[in-house]
């Protein structure tokens, strides 16, 4: 019982179109269709191993699709290199939050504003310590010797930092204490409502992905298998029972 | 620590003098055959075993008092003054920052009057020995503590800086550095031989030429890393070194290139003549006036090297490189071309080591493929990995002490009374390089200086409790 998959979109500000990745022989992804309109807050969720990292790493060209497209703005990004990618203002928090540990935080925004050359740092670092006010008290700390939830927000602080239209966030959640995650999970949201930051959000904290997200995409063995709004995705009975139950807290 | 305390002092000794038991049989076991036999040819030309027994004896002694010395005393009193240094308040840290500026103030003052302060040295001594006052002495035999020490050091300081842009600030592990202190070496030899051209139009130039070698070699390895990366680079070393053993049409090969053009002084030549620069200023003739402007010409380079370090590193190319060490996939999806930071580090780096080359070229009057072997490549970069990856003060530091304390091995000449007559400690260069790299890795294994210096400093850390408690209002 599966619903069907939605048909690629031409107004959408990301739309990846039957995607195809292979690590080498392996396939991981098959034939995947996602989009995010501007200002949603789409979420994909799975479980380890899925391919979410995978397609997340595919719309930056690291691995590249083998067949299928990938669209931003209405531009083929497929075969973009992937620095040319970001400079199209996707940023993302990336899996295992790459953070540059010997650099301080400061340094590390500074990296992320490294796009526009600095030019907006001042005011830009502002509203992400208006976001994160952790990280202003760990300016002159090095990057690796933050805490882990600190270290989440500094890879997510970072990407802002560039200005994005469509933030990537690959399981902002990882490894993280509850309050920390929520706290996470309401600045994504603030951003969202004040900026009409369009949020791209794999997870595989589902409850609280699909909590925050307006729609979702279910994904098993590299195959996008339910899609829907959330509020449709939380009453599923299939997704409650592979997802949702028993990792309800 | 707690068995030592409760059981009194006398047990450190018993415990450092059985420590020092076994490591002496150890030491005798492993030297036995080493060091006690050795095959010598007598008159016939037959093989013969001579034993050394007296030179066993001191190896396993030097090795059983080094280690009694080290469990008695130096263990000890680390644990002490590590106790200690987590009581230091935090006055004594501000004290500490004053102190290092005080002490790299003063460092530079030292460098800059380097040469005068030895030749001052060396005739007050002159004075006290023979009552005498004699300033020309001290001028004749500053010559060897200026061109050995003081060149010899700054030479290898900017050779590191050079190579602390790719390895320290780029993270591109670089095996075949020297190959672009031979190509500046060499461009300056053979333009200046075939061309005339002057040392102060060809110094950029075999900087430019060492920058192109550095990106031809940057392109292939732009997808290598770490090992790999160093592999190649060490090829990439010895294919420069092998073309100029054996286009021998251009390079004359394993001769070399001799009488290579001096650098001049604003056109002034450092020679005997009545044009010459002594001549004009009036002083006596002496080699020691080009060894003293050679010096300040290597300081300058040094500085440069120094200097344009500190500027790039604040700069989005600095950053970029830094950010490229610590992690190659964030940097791409931050926007930033990793196949230009990286061509731009090898370049830059590699330009340095050109300008090295040519100044090594002018100072030596000879060039051959010798001077460019594999050692020379890795002796660099043990000073950057001896330095702390990154730190410039760290790495002058490494550079002094590592081709000062070679240098100095030389002028031990009282070892010979200890070690017999056969004894040159020269010979032990190495091994004592190798000794202190170990010695240096075991105490600070991130380098002298392993702390990196922040490129970008807030100094507002008062100011964030006020605007904490905005927290929400966003």
């Amino acid at each position: 019982m599966s619903e069907t998959q939605t048909l690629p979109r031409t107004g959408a500000l990301l739309s990846v179109e039957n995607v195809e990745t292979y690590y080498g022989n392996i396939r991981a992804l098959s034939g995947v269709s996602v989009h995010a309109d501007a200002g949603e807050i789409v979420t994909l969720i799975g479980a380890n191993g899925a391919g979410k990292s995978t397609l997340m790493m595919t719309i930056f060209g690291m691995p590249r699709a083998r067949k299928g497209r990938v669209m931003f703005a209405g531009q083929d990004i497929t075969q973009l290199p992937t620095h040319e990618i970001a400079r199209l203002r996707i940023a993302q928090s990336p899996e295992g939050r790459r953070i540059f540990p010997r650099m301080t935080v400061q340094e590390n925004l500074q990296m992320g504003a490294s796009l526009d050359n600095l030019e907006f740092y001042d005011e830009d670092v502002r509203k992400v310590f208006d976001l994160f006010p952790r990280l202003k008290e760990r300016i002159n700390q090095r990057g690796g010797t933050l805490s882990g939830g600190e270290q989440q927000m500094l890879a997510i602080g970072r990407a802002l930092m560039a200005r994005p239209r469509l933030l990537l966030l690959d399981e902002p959640s990882l490894g993280l204490a509850p309050l920390i995650i929520k706290h996470i999970f309401e600045a994504i949201k603030e951003l969202n409502k004040s900026t009409g930051l369009t949020v791209f959000l794999v997870e595989q904290n589902a409850f609280g992905a699909l909590k925050l997200a307006d729609r979702g995409y279910v994904m098993v063995n590299g195959i996008v298998t339910m899609s829907g709004s959330s509020k449709d995705l939380l009453a599923n009975p299939e997704v409650r029972a592979a997802y949702l139950e028993g990792g309800r807290h | 620590m707690a068995d030592i305390q409760s059981s009194g002092q006398d047990s450190v000794y018993v415990k450092a003098a059985r420590e020092a038991v076994i490591t002496g049989i150890i030491a005798f076991g492993l030297f036995f055959l080493v060091i006690g036999f050795r095959t010598d040819q007598n008159i016939n030309n037959e093989l013969v075993l001579a034993q050394r027994w007296g030179l066993l004896a001191i190896f396993v002694a030097v090795a059983a008092i080094g280690r009694f010395i080290f469990a008695a005393f130096i263990t000890p009193s680390r644990e002490q003054a590590k106790l200690a240094k987590s009581k230091v308040p935090a006055a004594a840290k501000i004290d500490r920052r004053s102190l290092k500026a005080t002490v790299s103030r003063f460092g530079l003052a030292l460098l800059f009057t380097y040469p005068f302060v030895v030749i001052l040295i060396l005739a007050l001594i002159q004075f006290a020995v023979t009552g005498q006052w004699s300033f020309q002495s001290g001028v004749q035999g500053s010559l060897k503590y200026v061109d050995n020490f003081g060149i010899q050091i700054l030479i290898y300081v900017m050779l590191a800086w050079g190579l602390n842009i790719v390895v320290g600030l780029a993270g591109l592990l670089d095996l075949g550095y020297v190959a672009f202190y031979a190509v500046g070496a060499y461009s300056y030899a053979l333009l200046s031989a075939h061309f005339g051209l002057s040392f102060w139009l060809l110094l950029p130039m075999a900087g430019i030429f060492a920058a192109t070698w550095g990106i031809v070699l940057g392109f292939p390895v732009l997808r290598l890393r770490g090992d790999y990366l160093a592999i190649v680079t060490l090829a990439f070393g010895e294919i420069i070194r092998l073309v100029l053993i054996n286009w021998t049409v251009v390079t004359k090969g394993t001769f070399g290139i001799s009488g290579i053009a001096k650098a001049t002084l604003f056109g002034i030549p450092f020679t005997p003549g009545p044009t010459g620069f002594a001549a004009m200023f009036g002083l006596p003739n002496s080699g020691v006036y080009y060894k003293i402007f050679l010096y300040y010409l290597i300081l300058f380079l040094a500085l440069l090297t120094a200097w344009v370090t500190i500027r790039l590193r604040r700069m989005p190319i600095g950053r970029a490189w830094e950010a490229l060490r610590e992690d190659e996939i964030a940097c791409r999806s931050l926007g930033i071309n990793t196949t230009t930071t990286k061509l731009t580090a090898f370049a830059t780096g590699a330009m340095f080591g050109g300008f090295a080359g040519s100044f090594f070229a002018a100072r030596q009057g000879f060039v051959s493929p010798e001077s460019f072997v594999f050692l020379e490549s890795a002796i660099i970069l043990a000073i950057v990995v001896l330095g702390g990856m990154g730190s410039l003060i760290g790495i002058a530091i490494a550079a002094a002490v590592m081709i000062g304390g070679t240098e100095l091995l030389r002028e031990l000449e009282f070892l010979k009374l200890i070690f017999g007559n056969d004894f040159t400690p020269e010979l032990y260069r190495m091994l004592l390089f190798g000794l202190a790299m170990i010695v240096v890795m075991v105490w600070k294994p991130r380098g002298f200086v392993g702390n990196r210096e922040p490129s970008a400093f807030l100094h507002e850390r008062k100011m964030i409790s006020s605007e904490f408690t905005k927290e929400g209002h966003g």
